[in-house]
């Protein structure tokens, strides 16, 4: 066998992954979960740095290898920004059960949207002259309240209302190993 | 509601004596009761459930599964467009949307007055003289622009359906090729008489040398399921006759019935005189309903001649009689076991099997399910004998077949053939040009492509159970899978989870690609649901849901890639449209107002 | 042949069985699971649901109907069954609107369970979001259809032991839904009683007690404290 030739020494320092968060028509119970993941916090950001997130108030995100969606598609904007992480992300995790089913918002779906949003702004009590706004800054709901899958594929999820922080650590550690995500029971839980 | 059940009770109560207040006679109870409201009153139902003592909540799941009976007013005339392919290919949609412009109706709803209801049925059986529709449930045939516009006129005038010109309701047999059973001039109690001379083991032997296999499509040997339920231990043995003819583009057992119908009960009769039984059923689709009293007149004429009732044919020990049931709009009946589950009264749900009909059928007693051409066939055997019927077919498959045709030729109608026929020689026969394709067997049956048309009908080549619907080339044979996904997700009985659930997922995937929104994940979630539905469904239905759409991606694949518009997922539905109630709800139409779509076609 | 000395293998396993026992009748007196949702070892075998799917000598099949045999082998804990599983689970995720965290039922629902079980991290296809009613006419009981599975366990056990069919099925295909014995529809006025079998078999969350939502806390629930197949069957906690 040939000895190999010298070569440089290997730097042992792995460019840091981005990962980039939101929350569609969720209740940022997701992200305040995440936060549970604690002190590990220190040891994430030795290996990933944060895009977009409400940790970093960065307003659009760029390329990253791992994007976190937390609630579902319920309006326009919803759209535009699961869109950009979609194009942006190389891992598109879903996060909760607002992203992975729906979820809360989603229980609005057995009405047509006409009967929610005259409930809202005209029919209910107190509420006088009331119209429904129609500001272009303001998103339009869709119809319906959709899975983020529905609207965009989606690599990866996390279940749970909301899920621990100890299963969002485990799927995040498992895939910055280049392992297959699993959590197993105990972690895994729908509500 | 004391009143309201009193006023009821007038017209249930004759019902219910006439069904011995049997709760087994309970769907023939319904659609008898149904004549007077067209629909099924709520005070009805407690009626009934009082008479019978059977609870409430069982009627109205009964009422619930079949299609032609319904818990809610519908409209005084009640118009079901047949809605199979080749209905499609005549131009039923149409002619549909013109009656309901005429008559200021959308489909699938009541009009305001209650005077009529609009809406789609499954394949009626007249396919070879389509397009076609049902008139509270009575055939009319050869629909027309002109047709339609006299069918309105007569709806609107509210004249009864009674008094409709009778060409109206004409059916052709349009038998176009006759063989051994279809020419067989059978003398009423000519097979009945063979057999009395040679004895029930004799005939059965007969029956076996036959090597007559089922009609019904799945092939069983009629012989082997004669002997097994003769042999079962039992109360009371039965005879029942599949006539529920669903299977999209199958109308033969509609003509057998019409001009054969002898054969059929001789067959049946001398089944009962082999297996031991003193009743049998014919079990007669709803919309095949016309039929009826044709078929009761030719039952009281073999009753006059001694061919049905006490000692038939003089015969002291032998007493035999027929009754008929009607189905009421359920494909899934013809499976044998819902069959008998539906003959009970009940939901027609295939039942667990084993134990099979044959050991435990209508009412737990051995049962033998057999087609309507198996019988008709049957008395051929006896009347001639086994080992002659044996030399006509092939190996595996004895005897002659009777092909239902329809679709793309000049001469669509009956043709009966030796078994080994190949599809080509029908092809030429009914006179198809420029074919594409052939569905035999119906949905749940094979697609056959040009490269193909040398393959022979035979139990061992390509089995049918007698549907050959042919598309020529001008046919988009992905609308032909769509048609019969969209069949099977509404015929699903709802009993096990991969037929309820996955047929209903399928058809809305072939409705996304339909509606452009397919890439190639699509079709891999489409094999993806075809494996499931044929491992893990109760039954047939559920097993060949998905050949429709795996034969045509196989064969025709470029009616797919065409519906492949995008590279990458798309969602099913258009979000932009799904704005739209919120835009008109604002009044807002600004650009932030819509959702551009991404991923456009490549 | 000795009846006693009858087996068959269950994923490698010697499981034994007596004349007229079905495969999963026989696993689970052996302590062995098999998925399963409309099975509940009480009541006769309606092999509706399609969970226990297993391949018995190669063929698949239902193992709540599938009879034992001798020398049988049968497969069941293997990737390609419980991917199939998995679909089947999300099949009825999707098909009603199962809301896990707004359900009283969650922690001790063998929907759930078994959805944990197999891994199921997303219901995959897209939602029907049906439009179904909710009944709290009767009072100590109510009826949400949100998530019935259609396993009929109640209309079995009405209808068998407690002799009342208060629950039938109506509707066909995917509209089939749940009934109840009342002119009026409403579970208020038929004779369901809170001691009724049928009140007790729900492996979801439709037929629950009224004012006992949530007694038990997260962590002490059923299948907090270990996995369904670790669950004898069926001790399952009030909601």
């Amino acid at each position: 066998m040939n000895v190999p030739e010298m070569t440089e020494p290997e730097i042992n320092v792995k460019p840091k992954l981005r990962v980039a968060t939101t929350s569609l028509a969720g209740c940022f119970g997701c992200h305040m979960s995440f936060l549970d993941i604690d002190e590990r916090l220190f040891d994430l950001l030795e290996l990933v740095e944060f895009d977009r997130s409400p940790l970093t108030d960065i307003k659009h995100c760029g390329p990253c290898d791992i994007g976190i969606i937390e609630g579902g598609v319920c309006n326009a904007e919803n759209v535009h920004v699961l869109r950009e992480f979609r194009a942006n992300c190389k891992i598109l995790i879903a996060i909760g059960a607002c992203a992975i089913n729906g979820g809360l918002p989603a229980q609005r779906n057995h009405l047509p949207l006409s009967i929610v949003l005259e409930e809202v702004y005209h029919a209910q009590h107190g509420l006088v002259d009331g119209f429904i706004p129609n500001d272009p800054e303001l998103p339009l709901p869709l119809d319906k309240v959709h899975p983020i899958h529905e609207v965009v594929q989606v690599d990866y999820f996390i279940p749970g209302c909301p899920p621990s922080g100890d299963a969002i650590w485990k799927v995040l550690t498992d895939l910055l190993a280049g392992r297959e995500p699993e959590l197993g029971h105990g972690l895994i839980h729908y509500d | 509601m004391t009143i309201q059940t009193r006023s009821h009770a007038g017209y249930l109560d004759p019902i219910l004596v006439k069904h011995q207040h049997n709760p087994n006679n309970l769907l023939q109870i319904l659609i008898e009761a149904q004549q007077h409201y067209g629909h099924i009153h709520t005070d009805a139902i407690a009626h009934l459930s009082e008479q019978l003592q059977f609870p409430r909540s069982k009627i109205e799941g009964v009422v619930g599964f079949y299609s032609f009976l319904y818990l809610k007013p519908q409209g005084e005339y009640r118009v079901l467009f047949s809605d199979n392919i080749t209905d499609r290919m005549l131009g039923n949609m149409d002619l549909m949307e013109r009656m309901c412009a005429q008559l200021w109706v959308e489909s699938g709803k009541v009009s305001e007055d209650g005077l009529l209801s609009i809406n789609t049925t499954s394949c009626t059986g007249m396919c070879d003289q389509g397009p076609a529709l049902l008139v509270n449930n009575i055939a009319i045939n050869h629909l027309s622009p002109e047709r339609v516009n006299a069918i309105s006129e007569l709806i609107r005038e509210r004249v009864p359906v009674s008094s409709w010109p009778a060409e109206f309701f004409a059916i052709q047999d349009n038998i176009r090729r006759k063989d051994i059973l279809l020419d067989s001039h059978f003398q009423p109690g000519s097979a009945l008489s063979v057999l009395f001379r040679s004895g029930a083991q004799r005939g059965l032997d007969e029956i076996k040398a036959s090597r007559l296999r089922g009609r019904g499509g799945a092939g069983f040997s009629t012989g082997m399921k004669w002997e097994f339920c003769r042999d079962a231990v039992g109360d009371a043995h039965y005879v029942v006759c599949n006539a529920d003819e669903g299977e999209p583009g199958t109308f033969k057992d509609r003509v057998l019935l019409n001009g054969y119908a002898d054969m059929v009960f001789e067959g049946m009769t001398a089944c009962a005189r082999i297996i031991g039984a003193k009743k049998g059923f014919l079990y007669l689709r709803g919309e095949y309903v016309y039929l009826r009293e044709h078929l009761q007149a030719v039952l009281q004429r073999r009753r006059q001649q001694s061919l049905l009732g006490q000692c038939i044919l003089g015969n002291d020990d032998f007493s035999f009689d027929i009754e008929i049931h009607l189905g009421a709009g359920a494909y899934i009946c013809g499976e044998e076991s819902a069959l008998i589950e539906s003959l009970e009264g009940k939901r027609g749900t295939p039942r667990n099997r084993p134990p099979f009909p044959v050991t435990n059928g209508y009412l737990d007693q051995p049962t033998v399910v057999n087609n309507v051409e198996t019988f008709a066939a049957a008395s051929l055997i006896l009347l001639n004998d086994g080992a002659w019927y044996a030399g006509i077919g092939t190996a595996t498959s004895s005897g002659t077949k009777i092909l239902s045709v329809s679709g793309d030729c000049q001469r669509p109608g009956l043709y009966e053939y030796p078994f080994g026929v190949t599809v080509a020689e029908v092809l030429e026969d009914c006179g198809a040009r420029n074919t594409q394709a052939v569905q035999i067997s119906g949905p749940s049956g094979m697609c056959i492509s040009q490269a193909e048309f040398g393959r022979r009908i035979a139990f061992d080549d390509i089995p049918t159970a007698g549907a050959f619907m042919i598309f020529d080339q001008r046919r988009d044979m992905f609308e032909v899978a769509r048609n019969f996904v969209r069949f099977f997700a509404h015929e699903s009985c709802g009993f096990c989870t991969p037929c309820r659930v996955g047929t209903s997922l399928l058809s809305n995937m072939m409705d996304k690609l339909a509606n452009g929104h397919g890439s190639p994940y699509d079709f891999s979630e489409i094999e993806k649901l075809n494996v499931i539905l044929q491992s893990t469904s109760h039954c047939g239905l559920g097993h060949s849901a998905c050949n429709p759409v795996l034969d045509t991606i196989k064969k025709f694949r470029s009616a797919y890639e065409k519906r492949m518009i995008h590279e990458d997922f798309v969602p099913a539905f258009d979000l932009d449209f799904a704005l739209t109630q919120a835009r008109q709800m604002t009044g807002r139409d600004d650009s932030s107002a819509h959702l551009e779509r991404l991923n456009e076609p490549r | 042949m000795n009846p006693d000395k009858q087996t068959f293998t269950l994923d490698g396993k010697t499981i034994p069985f007596c004349n007229g026992q079905t495969i999963i009748q026989a696993a689970m007196d052996a302590g062995e699971y098999i998925p399963h949702l409309c099975f509940n070892p009480e009541f006769k075998p309606h092999g509706s649901c399609k969970l226990c799917t297993v391949k018995a000598d190669g063929r698949t099949t239902a193992s709540c109907t599938q009879f034992a045999q001798d020398g049988m082998v049968v497969e069941s804990n293997t990737k390609e069954i419980n991917d199939e599983r998995r679909v089947l689970l999300q099949m009825l995720f999707v098909e009603g609107n199962h809301f896990c965290p707004s359900c009283e039922k969650s922690g001790n629902c063998q929907l759930q369970a078994t959805a944990y079980e197999l891994n199921m991290m997303s219901p995959h296809f897209d939602q029907f979001f049906p439009d179904r009613p909710l009944d709290a006419s009767h009072p100590e009981y109510f009826l949400d259809l949100n998530r019935c599975i259609l396993c009929s366990l109640c209309v079995r056990a009405s209808r068998d032991v407690d002799g009342k069919n208060v629950f039938a099925l109506s509707g066909r295909g995917i509209k089939s839904h749940v009934i109840v014995n009342a002119q009026s529809g409403q579970l208020g006025d038929t004779d369901f009683a809170g001691d009724d079998k049928a009140a007790q078999v729900c492996p979801v969350g439709v037929i629950l007690k009224k004012r006992v939502g949530f007694s038990v806390p997260i962590g002490k629930r059923s299948f907090d404290e270990q996995p369904i197949s670790a669950t004898p069957h069926p001790v399952v906690k009030e909601a």
